[in-house]
């Protein structure tokens, strides 16, 4: 009895979740649809350099009253992206004069899973911190749209974030958009989240790499 | 001392100044490139007077010259907040191949050449550098043809680069999250 019941959560259990997995799958991607949405709550990665620049880019053009609250994430060791970030939300709130705008954003660093030329043995201790970390902020902030561009920061957030829908926990729309210095191949971050369909939306920049991933949107340069 | 007054004197009519930057980088390769009597003659040929390089975290460092007649005058730092001052005041930029440096160059509409790092792991940085090269808004060298490019480079040919634009990325991210196009 008690072996037929254990036999019974074995199998039942990861039907139910490769299920639910199936379903979230084929929702992701698919418009949120909402009737008259006010606004989402929104998780901003910070890649550095040139992945900054471009993130701050679409920021700008991105109607800031749809994507309140902000939350800023860079990586623990790139101090020039928040700072830049901090830049941007303070210009806004000076040109609208409005205190709501310099509340409705927030900065946080993440650890790095991986620094350039790291060891491959010591990284799978720091790949597990900085899982553990990304897991306690994603669920902290509970974003509904998740934007990034790479580099590897993005990565976990946006695992979790799906496991997130999976478990049923929280529901995010995550688009990324690969960085214009990829004009061939995707970034091995582009390629995870689009082979894994875990981002909603891939928007590439150049109309050689839409043609090789046909389920990216091309959207021209955003620098 | 009267002598060098008399040079920035002359050199404050027709200063042309050549800008090399690696960014945050370590390129020693392109630092030691420009630093070749070759390219130096090459530049001076083209009727430019003044080299300065921004040379980053690299170990190379590049010979000074007061810039006496005939030769180039060559000045050099490590880092500086003021790259966009150089960018500006220069009238030739040769640059790593990293997207901000090159889209900064562009967008203050300076002649380019990209040198791509061909020591770096993944290299895919030369994709854009060739891709805006193609569209001939840069010239793109590597460190040991960067003499070729510029004895050959003709920079009439050279188009604008027209800067981008995120709105159509807005526009998708506003429709599939619901919001109404305006």
């Amino acid at each position: 009895m008690a072996l037929g019941m254990a036999l019974g959560v074995c199998i039942i259990v990861p039907v139910l979740l490769l299920i639910r997995v199936a379903y979230v799958l084929y929702r992701s991607g698919k418009p949120v649809g909402a009737k008259s949405p006010k606004s989402y709550s929104t998780l901003v990665v910070l890649g550095s350099g040139g992945h900054t620049a471009e993130m701050i880019n679409l920021l700008l053009v991105l109607e800031k009253h749809r994507f309140t609250p902000r939350y800023y994430i860079a990586a623990a060791t790139d101090n020039m992206s928040l700072q830049k970030a901090r830049s941007l939300e303070n210009s806004w709130a000076d040109k609208g004069g409005d205190k709501i705008a310099k509340i409705a954003a927030e900065y946080m660093q993440i650890y790095r899973s991986r620094e350039v030329g790291q060891s491959y043995i010591t990284s799978v201790w720091t790949t597990l911190v900085a899982l553990a970390h990304a897991l306690w902020l994603m669920l902290r902030i509970r974003p509904q749209v998740i934007l990034c561009n790479g580099p590897g920061t993005c990565i976990p957030l946006c695992m979790i974030a799906f496991l997130l829908k999976v478990l049923g926990i929280g529901w995010s729309s995550i688009f990324y958009v690969e960085s214009i210095a990829r004009v061939r191949r995707l970034s091995l971050s582009g390629l995870i989240l689009y082979k894994l369909r875990v981002a909603d939306k891939f928007f590439v920049q150049w109309p050689q790499l839409q043609r090789k991933y046909p389920r990216a949107d091309y959207v021209g340069c955003l620098m | 001392m009267a002598e060098g007054g008399a040079a920035r004197g002359r050199g404050a009519e027709a200063k042309r100044v050549v800008f090399v930057t690696v960014g945050t980088t370590c390129f020693d390769a392109l630092v030691r490139a420009v630093d070749q009597q070759e390219v130096k003659q090459g530049l001076l040929a083209k009727g430019y007077t003044h080299l300065i390089i921004q040379m980053g975290r690299g170990t190379y460092i590049p010979t000074k010259s007061e810039g006496e007649t005939g030769s180039l005058a060559v000045d050099y730092f490590t880092f500086s907040s003021s790259i966009a001052d150089h960018l500006r005041s220069a009238s030739l930029v040769i640059s790593h191949a990293g997207s901000g440096s090159i889209f900064e160059t562009l967008r203050l509409c300076k002649p380019l050449i990209v040198v791509v790092n061909e020591d770096l792991m993944d290299n895919h940085q030369a994709e854009l550098a060739e891709e805006l090269a193609e569209r001939k808004h840069l010239y793109c060298a590597r460190p040991q043809t960067l003499h070729q490019t510029i004895s050959e480079m003709n920079l009439e040919s050279l188009l604008p680069y027209q800067p981008g634009d995120a709105t159509p990325v807005a526009k998708l991210i506003n429709r599939f999250l619901g919001f109404p196009e305006d």
